[in-house]
């Protein structure tokens, strides 16, 4: 625990450590958390022992530094709310569907007079996204580098707007992070998008 | 009553059904107990570790139905390791290689292997009735040598356990001359399954009375289940998502209205709220109604559904009813007994929850309550005096804050005389989970008046050893207590070790008991065992420190002493 404590003061984590923590508790409650012996949890706080109940058993300085590193999205105590794992886990998967649920996105093309829409949903990757937009619009776009985006002499580039507002070439992150996202697309012309990673 | 012959004693005894009447009979005097153990049938253990199979097996020869309890209530909240105990194994082992019959075996919050399930499967040949509550640690081939092996198998129940799923075949093992099922729950599963083969087993199960699908099983699979089987009592749906205006949809709405016989609902683990009417016309028969799964069900169209269920007697629903839902639960369903909201947002504080008003209204119209399960964003004494005064009937009252150190949200006082009320109105009380702002005088109100009491469950609650003391001299019929982040030490722990040996065990973590404090009880009580979980790397904590915390302590009473399949994180002192 030593070395932990030690990073600890390095990183000065509780200085930046964000947390929600819940209404009516006041600061000055929590516990240290480098504290071995105290058992004492001032709710919300996270304390080492919020491993999670498989590994604790097997609990590694590593594991409890991880934990006092990785920021609580939310403020949680082991044990609390008394609801069955069966029934939390249950509802933990089906948040993550919904938020990744029937997503109908509009696509435009520079040139062309009205907009589409598309179900991102129904496709399983970029490939047959890729060619779904093909199809849909009629153009051809070449095959997808790293380095160098679209390449092979092609007009049209699909790139899409983030959720931060920032347009980005399509195919540069996982899929999984794509749908997630992806606002809108954008069949844009080659020639203004120079700078997202067309060869010119 | 020394002349009569066994067999009137024995068929005297035949109509003592519960457990505790046949426990109590067999101590009245050794020809009663020889009476008793020769013809007792159904055995219940609620703790594994309080007795051992060998013991079990000499004393009742004509034992047939078994149920075990393995981890503590809390494992369900993550708070026991994974590997801490439990294991249905040895049990199995012992009854394979005795003469007993076993033909059913009920088990919760145990650690099965598809090696125990398969020794079950090859053992007994007339066994009939699996049932698994939040167990763990086996797949679904274990699931397969039952349905393939057990010849006569009337019931497999399976509830909320975790389960590997490695394929849908399972459901194939049962024999094509298998059709004595009468209950198959399976909604814990979380993989395909193969839907001609459950369309085949019903149709060759006459008697199926109860029928609980897993999200796999579509809305199609569903309708032609039905008409193979218009006797359900008990139905239980898998995805309920179809296109309302397809074919499909209107075989089921048709197919459904000869399903007069289903009283009990639950599933919608997947659901399309415009699916809906389809039930509306068997709602009126409904005695049971869970759609605390039911995520996609919102507000408006769960009061719809709702407003048809007259003669509901159980209701599990989730919170984002809202304080309005429950109001029309409460003026649509009159007859209810039990009622039960869970939180739709389990790791946060959601908009969506239930409040004292919801609560206050169920107690006016619902008078018949008795047992309550209840997550909200708040309360109020003045609420709980109300509902204490409308609903004198209560045996289990659990009410969760999601904030569990919330005061009144009005008042801004500790919720000791909500409680209070509760306590005193309700004389047959027997299991209580109290959370809130929550002082000492808490504690005395429910050592005074709680004297049925055998259940209570504490958390962030009480001031001072003051307020254990009082529940444990109070609690005359106490027999559970689960403790945690409580200011509750050595003394409180101390002061009537003899308590323990009445009670089936108890549980205290995060709250202010030593080492020495629990070595000392360990060593007065040699007939309990003082477990402390011990979950920080072993180098740590140091076995002579006996002034440090302990953060789990796990004690039970036992007549076999120490566990031996304990792990390493587990010290029985």
């Amino acid at each position: 625990m030593e070395g932990c404590m030690a990073f600890d003061k390095e990183l000065n984590l509780e200085a930046t450590e964000l947390r929600l923590g819940l209404p009516g508790i006041k600061e000055s409650e929590k516990q240290p958390s480098s504290t071995i012996k105290s058992n004492k949890r001032a709710f919300p706080n996270m304390d080492e022992k919020s491993c999670g109940s498989k590994d604790s058993s097997k609990a590694s300085h590593a594991q409890k530094c991880n934990q006092e590193i990785a920021s609580p999205s939310k403020a949680q105590v082991v044990g609390w709310p008394p609801v069955r794992s069966y029934r939390k886990n249950c509802f933990q998967a089906k948040t993550m569907e919904a938020e990744a649920a029937g997503v109908y996105l509009k696509v435009s093309m520079d040139g062309a007079p009205y907009l589409r829409k598309i179900d991102l949903k129904i496709y399983k990757g970029y490939p047959e996204l890729l060619k779904a937009l093909e199809d849909m619009f009629k153009f051809s776009m070449g095959e997808y580098s790293e380095s160098e985006g679209y390449n092979n002499g092609s007009e049209f580039v699909p790139t899409y707007e983030d959720k931060d507002g920032d347009w980005m070439l399509v195919g540069d992150v996982p899929w999984d992070m794509f749908i997630s996202s992806c606002k809108r697309l954008r069949i844009m012309k080659g020639s203004e998008a120079r700078g997202l990673g067309c060869a010119v | 009553m020394n002349y009569f012959p066994d067999e009137v004693l024995e068929h005297v005894f035949d109509f003592l059904t519960s457990h505790r009447d046949r426990n109590a009979v067999s101590l009245v005097c050794s020809l009663w107990y020889r009476v008793e153990r020769f013809s007792r049938q159904r055995v219940f253990i609620g703790n594994c570790y309080a007795i051992s199979p060998e013991k079990l097996i000499k004393r009742f020869p004509g034992l047939k139905s078994l149920t075990l309890k393995g981890k503590h209530h809390f494992a369900d909240f993550n708070l026991v390791p994974y590997d801490w105990g439990g294991y249905v194994q040895p049990w199995i082992e012992a009854l394979a290689k005795s003469r007993i019959g076993l033909e059913e075996l009920r088990l919760k919050r145990m650690v099965v292997s598809d090696e125990s399930l398969e020794l079950l499967s090859r053992s007994f040949a007339n066994f009939k009735a699996l049932v698994l509550v939040s167990c763990e640690g086996f797949t679904t081939d274990g699931l397969a040598a039952i349905a393939a092996n057990c010849r006569f198998l009337r019931e497999l129940d399976l509830q909320e356990n975790e389960i590997d799923d490695h394929s849908g075949h399972w459901l194939s093992c049962f024999p094509d001359s298998c059709t004595s099922l009468t209950s198959l729950n399976f909604a814990c599963l979380k993989g395909e399954i193969n839907s001609a083969s459950l369309e085949r087993l019903v149709a060759r199960s006459p008697n199926l009375r109860s029928l609980r699908l897993n999200r796999s099983v579509p809305l199609e699979t569903l309708q032609k289940i039905l008409v193979q089987a218009p006797l359900l009592v008990d139905l239980g749906t898998g995805s309920y998502v179809h296109d309302p205006d397809s074919e499909t949809y209107n075989k089921l709405k048709t197919t459904i209205l000869t399903c007069k016989s289903i009283r009990n609902l639950s599933g919608f683990l997947e659901v399309d709220p415009r699916c809906l009417p389809a039930i509306f016309p068997i709602c009126l028969n409904l005695t049971y109604l869970n759609l605390s799964y039911a995520a996609g069900i919102h507000g408006s169209e769960l009061i719809k559904l709702i407003r048809r269920c007259a003669k509901l007697q159980r209701l599990w629903i989730l919170d984002c009813i809202g304080d309005k839902g429950l109001e029309v639960v409460a003026s649509t369903c009159n007859e209810l007994q039990e009622l039960r909201v869970f939180p739709s947002d389990p790791l946060g504080i959601g908009h969506d929850a239930v409040t004292e008003y919801g609560l206050v209204a169920i107690s006016i119209g619902c008078p018949k309550l008795h047992s309550l399960l209840y997550f909200c964003q708040q309360m109020t004494n003045a609420a709980l005096i109300t509902v204490a005064r409308n609903c004198p009937n209560f045996i289990r009252f659990r009410l969760c804050i999601l904030d569990p150190t919330k005061p009144d949200a009005v008042t801004m006082q500790p919720l000791d005389d909500g409680f209070g009320a509760i306590v005193q109105s309700c004389k047959f009380l027997r299991r209580l989970s109290l959370t809130g702002l929550l002082t000492d005088q808490v504690f005395r109100y429910i050592g005074m008046y709680a004297e049925q009491l055998e259940m209570l469950s504490v958390a962030f609650a009480g001031n001072s050893d003051k307020g254990m003391l009082y529940v444990l001299n109070g609690c005359k019929k106490l027999r559970k207590l689960e403790i945690m982040d409580c200011p509750f030490g050595n003394g409180a722990l101390l002061s009537d070790a003899g308590k323990y040996e009445t009670m089936r065990s108890l549980w205290m973590s995060s709250c202010e008991i030593t080492l020495s404090g629990c070595k000392t009880l360990a060593k007065m009580m040699p007939r309990l065992n003082v477990e402390i979980i011990n979950e920080h790397d072993q180098m740590e904590i140091c076995p002579e420190d006996d002034g440090q915390r302990v953060g789990k302590l796990y004690l039970y009473r036992t007549l076999v002493g120490p566990r031996k399949d304990a792990p390493e994180f587990v010290w029985n002192l």
